[in-house]
């Protein structure tokens, strides 16, 4: 029996509500064949995956920090891909708040003023707002796709951050590590609780996810630019700026990627060095994604995802997994999640054949 | 060699990978279907074609293999946005993210191992021409199949009629459905075809060009060639030029190096993306042609009802 | 009962194609109940219905595009199995869709080398041959997207005539053409007729069909409710047959209630259009005063589309001489949609899903796209209540069926969905209306509590603009008349002075030379 997909009148709400878990669901499926394909063991490998980053406070805690700028990021992606912006440089605009929040201890090295953390959290938006603004400037200006420059743009941020660790900010005591000094203690949030690396630059993602679902729930504006989304035409006949929406969607996603990217360097890495956003731009799109672009859906998501790390983390001492794994895995998910997601707006039908084929066919 | 020589010797197998990745998306593209997956189908078959070749030492099977590899990673692609009919760019971005992973994975008992490129052929008498023979005819000989396979690929769009059904895919998906033409088919075929040249310039870049495996090693090659789809204006021949032009910028590093000029190599190694930028700003600035050239239909998700 | 005689005689071996109880349904709209119908060879046969009646979901069926979910169809007396467009167009079936099915980006002969082989040469040979048999001149190696609406019809029939045709499907044809080129299609189809070709011809305009047709097969909510000679009944009893009751007439009166001045003024407005193949709007002047209709006639794509935009404000042009378009004597050319909106300014267009409303957002949504300064922000965020209040209000006063304030606008009908949107503009207290296409997809009931809208805000001073395709509907509301033709406007007529086929000159122009440009 052959089947096709029909459209549904309207998007069915249960199944949206289901789509996470069957992705979820898939995902773990297909990498435990490819774990065995691997010659690995599914069962530790999954108990040191999901299992094993709870086993420890310590490790609970590296979940909520790397739940942060997951969450801040992917909160800020989601609104542009509501208005259908594809911003898919946050990578770079991390890249960009990371340097342009470092360059206060940077130069102001010996510097213990309150207001040193402060002018870095300012100076980190500036940053990733910048950044993003360049797509946002071409692609209003010149119709230039944002995907692409997003993309580009990521390519640039991360020769600009090579330059200066090999150039003018390297450590002159770093035995030629490409690397800054490490911050001093004003250049860092403090920690929430004493020995953990997780500190108060929590509040940021919490607060701006506050922000964002209010903004796409209560505000004029957000609906402004999921109407844009929804129905380009429509923004345009309700006098809505479709210029608007994308130095809307891009600097705001620039301000969140610039505060993750600052984040990280005041927070767990504590200087700036090659590897500021550990893929937090890439990661974040696909909790975007899996919180089903909304912003409470992206709560969940971003903890999933933040576990996920972890684990991966985890996995690959006490496992020997690859850390590729962790890549593919998000990949998987992503892939399944939009497959799965079809069903939201579409039913399963059989493919109507008529009574005389099938006798047709046996004689 | 002189340098120049050299500079331009490497021109043209710089270009070869773009241009493959850059045909093969052309084709995607032309039956309406925006591949963003390209990287990742490239690196993929870049890890898959390196890793036969170490292997096996046959460049042959290598390329052969890394083919298959790249479509098959465009199969996700497709499956995900033609059956399941999910958002083509979000589904794309999905593939390569999946297909970096993978490609990690399948090179890790390979990184950093090197394996001796394939001869070059000597075409007979011209590679013996002072400064082009070198240059022009000494090339391996994927960069000639590769530049034949432009021409043909030109043909086959513009002239035949397989080119012309692919085309009307792209074009209006619900008018070719209304003349019996399975979209979904023409569809599923060109993606593929996108995947097998994607694989093949994975396979040159991994095999040929700089035959060693690293991971992330295609940096950003297939994103360029996504690129160069639009610069060229969906024209083979444009994109031939684009393919060439952004050889030469990809180059501009060992040059600087050879010549001992003191740019910061990170402004080099920034550079091809620089000029994307600045030439995807200067083409795109004019909507119409753009819009005239692009098949009506790309990024489109085909669900094949019917309005009532 | 003769109808029941026409089914016996057509019941029998004669027949070209026969339908058996086609039933289509998508979703919950059963959009084909059970429809019989038969076409014998050489006869000219109508399908007629109004708008969502169900007679392009049956062409449909007939065609092979899409497959009926319960019933049969019949060749030549022989049941067919996996009945699909290309055996359909095997047997020598053809169609000319409503809305084209060419390639914009090919040219004419590449467009109908997709269905008919043969080398280029040949088939640019042999389409010369049939447009001059048939006299429907077409240049084989024009790109599809620089010919005119009426152009594309003539590429899609020709593209019928190459294959060995019996039977030619033509879905609402007319509705693309001028009076006058109305005519040639006729001639057209004659000539077609006397060859041995049937025809299955759909329509919505009794005249028409009384005009060419033999036979005539009504449908009312997919259902079929007479097979008919259609020169053997009156208008008026075909119109029952296809409405189900009496059309109620629309009360007219003289405009009593004309202001001094313009409420719409537009002054040399020349205005090149982004699209390369898109007409380019050419020295047009236009007003329109308080308490009058004013109504834009042409065929589509003459630029309607282009003079809408501007006059709306989505397509601004800061370029253009600040005296080029002023509502209520100020100059609005710089000014962007919502200045005007603020001025008094209310606009329907003709796309009701994806320009007019947001398909899958609510009706409160939808209220909030244009609603929005009625109070229902404040400091920025949105107050739900104020919002449901006016979509109710709209819903109860407009007469809209939906499942209310929330119901989703891609599920409401085309009629129920105009009603909300005219309902929407409304009432904003409008001092001046636009509306495009305003019955385009929606049945005959709405259509006249919508016109019936029109005539009483006119009496209240509201100055309405109204662009349309329909000649009759324009004869029935407007005060006075443009024609819009290649960009150009021309110059204003007086309703009741004018006759259609004036009209119709206007829309094809003086010139031969031009003709075959515009049109």
């Amino acid at each position: 029996m052959q089947f096709e997909f029909e459209r549904r009148v309207t998007p069915s709400r249960r199944v949206m509500m289901a789509v996470p878990f069957i992705t979820i669901a898939i995902t773990i499926f297909l990498s435990g064949i490819m774990l065995l394909l691997q010659g690995k063991s599914v069962g530790l490998t999954f108990y040191a995956f999901f299992i094993e980053p709870f086993e420890s406070a310590y490790s609970i805690s590296e979940i909520f920090l790397k739940f942060g700028p997951l969450l801040l990021i992917a909160q800020a992606l989601a609104i542009g891909f509501r208005a259908k912006i594809w911003n898919i440089g946050a990578e770079g605009q991390m890249i960009m708040g990371a340097i342009a929040a470092g360059s206060v201890p940077v130069f102001l090295t010996d510097s213990s003023s309150i207001f040193i953390l402060p002018a870095m959290i300012i100076l980190g938006a500036l940053g990733g707002m910048a950044w993003a603004a360049i797509a946002a400037f071409l692609k209003t200006k010149y119709n230039a796709n944002e995907i692409l420059v997003t993309l580009m743009l990521t390519s640039v941020a991360l020769q600009v951050l090579y330059y200066l660790l090999l150039g003018p900010w390297k450590d002159p005591m770093g035995f030629n590590f490409p690397q800054t000094v490490m911050f001093q203690d004003a250049a860092l949030f403090p920690p929430i609780i004493f020995g953990f690396r997780l500190n108060y630059s929590l509040v940021i993602p919490i607060l701006f996810t506050i922000f964002a679902w209010i903004y796409m729930e209560r505000r004029f504006g957000g609906f402004q630019l999921v109407v844009g989304g929804l129905a380009p035409q429509a923004a345009t006949y309700a006098g809505f700026s479709s210029k608007g929406a994308v130095w809307k969607s891009l600097l705001i996603a620039g301000m969140a990627a610039g505060l993750a990217g600052m984040s990280e360097v005041a927070g767990p890495i504590g200087q700036l060095q090659r590897s500021v956003t550990s893929g937090y731009g890439y990661s974040a799109i696909i909790v975007a994604y899996l919180g089903a672009l909304h912003p409470i859906g992206i709560i969940f998501a971003a903890f999933f995802l933040a576990v996920i790390h972890i684990g991966g983390d985890i996995a690959l001492v006490s496992a020997d997994l690859p850390i590729s794994s962790v890549h593919i895995f998000q990949g998987l998910l992503l892939v399944t999640y939009l497959a799965s997601y079809t069903f939201v707006n579409y039913r399963l039908k059989p493919r109507k054949v008529s009574q005389e084929q099938v006798g047709g066919a046996s004689s | 060699m002189t340098p120049f020589e050299f500079f331009l010797a490497g021109t043209m197998s710089a270009a070869t990978v773009f241009l493959l990745a850059a045909l093969g998306e052309l084709v995607a593209e032309k039956s309406g279907m925006l591949n963003l997956g390209v990287e990742g189908m490239m690196a993929v078959a870049a890890a898959v074609g390196f890793v036969v070749t170490y292997q096996t030492g046959s460049h042959i099977l290598g390329f052969v293999i890394a083919g298959f590899a790249g479509i098959a990673v465009s199969l996700v692609f497709a499956v995900v946005s033609i059956t399941f009919l999910a958002n083509q760019v979000a589904t794309g971005l999905a593939v390569g993210i999946l297909g970096l992973g993978l490609s990690a994975l399948i090179g890790k008992e390979h990184e950093s191992l090197t394996i001796t490129p394939p001869g070059s052929i000597n075409i007979p008498i011209l590679s013996e021409l002072p400064f082009i023979g070198p240059v022009l005819f000494q090339q391996n000989i994927v960069v000639y199949l590769t530049i034949l396979l432009a021409i043909m690929i030109a043909y086959c769009l513009n002239k035949t009629r397989l080119g012309l059904v692919i085309r009307a895919a792209g074009e209006n998906p619900k008018a070719a459905e209304a003349l019996s033409y399975s979209v979904k088919f023409i569809r599923f075929g060109s993606v593929a075809f996108g995947g097998l040249l994607a694989g093949f310039a994975g396979a040159y870049a991994s095999t040929i060009y700089t035959p060693l495996w690293a991971d992330g090693m295609i940096a950003g090659r297939g994103w360029i060639a996504v690129a160069l789809v639009v610069f060229g204006t969906w024209k083979t021949g444009r994109i031939f030029l684009g393919a060439y032009l952004f050889g030469m910028v990809s180059l501009g590093e060992l040059v600087a190096q050879s010549l001992g000029i003191g740019i910061p190599s990170q402004l080099l190694s920034a550079m091809p993306f620089i000029v994307t930028i600045t030439v995807l700003a200067v083409i795109s600035s004019n909507g119409a042609r753009l819009k005239l050239h692009a098949p009506y239909a790309l990024g489109e998700t085909y669900d094949g009802s019917e309005p009532r | 009962m003769d109808e029941r005689k026409l089914t016996a005689m057509h019941n029998d071996q004669s027949s070209l194609l026969s339908l058996r109880g086609l039933t289509k349904i998508y979703g919950s709209l059963v959009a084909n109940d059970a429809v019989d119908l038969d076409v014998s060879p050489g006869s000219i046969h109508a399908v007629l219905g109004e708008n969502g009646a169900g007679k392009s979901t049956l062409m449909k069926l007939a065609y092979g595009v899409v497959s009926p979910d319960a019933g049969e169809i019949c060749w030549q007396g022989k049941k067919m199995d996996n009945w699909n467009t290309s055996i359909a167009r095997e047997l020598g079936i053809g169609m000319v869709f409503q809305h084209f099915s060419l390639f914009e980006t090919l040219s004419v002969v590449e467009n109908i080398a997709l269905t008919i082989k043969g080398s280029r040469s040949e088939l640019i040979e042999r389409i010369k041959q049939v447009s001059r048999e048939y006299q429907l001149e077409i240049e084989p190696s024009a790109m599809v997207n620089s010919l005119s609406v009426g152009q594309r019809q003539r590429v899609e029939i020709i593209r019928c005539l190459l294959q060995d045709l019996k039977l030619l499907i033509l879905d609402e044809p007319t509705s693309v053409l001028p009076p006058q080129h109305v005519r040639s299609l006729f001639d057209a189809l004659r000539k077609l007729q006397n060859n041995g070709v049937a025809i299955l011809y759909i329509s919505h305009k009794l005249e028409e069909i009384r005009e060419l047709c033999d036979t005539a097969t009504i449908l009312r909510n997919g259902k079929v409710t007479g097979i008919i000679d259609p020169n053997k009944k009156s208008a008026h009893e075909l119109a029952t047959l296809m409405i189900g009751r009496d059309i109620p007439k629309i009360e007219q009166r003289q405009s009593t209630n004309k202001s001094e001045n313009a409420i719409l003024k537009i002054t040399n407005l020349s205005a090149k259009n982004s699209d390369p193949f898109g007409p380019e709007l050419k020295d047009i002047n236009l007003s329109v005063f308080g308490g009058e209709i004013v109504g834009i006639a042409g065929v589509s794509g003459n630029g309607q589309q282009e003079l809408g935009r501007i006059i709306s404000g989505e397509d601004l042009r800061r370029d253009l001489p600040s005296s080029s378009i002023e509502i209520l004597g100020q100059s609005v050319t710089n000014k962007d949609v919502t200045s005007r909106r603020d001025l008094g300014f209310s606009f329907v267009p003709e796309e009701r899903l994806g320009r007019g409303a947001v398909p899958p957002m609510s009706l409160n949504q939808n209220t909030l796209l244009t609603a929005f300064k009625d109070g229902m922000l404040k400091n920025g965020f949105i107050q739900n209540n104020v919002v449901t209040q006016f979509t109710q209000k709209c819903i109860t006063d407009f007469k809209v069926k939906c499942s209310g304030p929330s119901a989703a606008a891609n599920s409401l009908s085309g009629g129920n969905l105009q009603k909300f949107l005219v309902g929407r503009e409304l009432m904003l207290a409008p001092k001046f209306l636009f509306m495009s296409q305003p019955t385009w997809g929606v049945d005959v009931g709405a259509a006249n509590e919508i016109r019936q809208k029109l005539i009483s805000l006119r009496e209240s001073g509201v100055a309405i603009l109204v662009i349309s395709e329909e000649l009759e509907e324009l004869f029935e509301i407007t005060d006075r008349i443009y024609v819009l033709r290649s960009g150009r406007l021309s110059p204003s007529l007086t309703t009741s002075d004018v006759t259609p086929d004036e009209i119709g000159e206007y829309m094809i122009g003086e010139t031969r030379e031009e003709t075959e440009h515009a049109v």
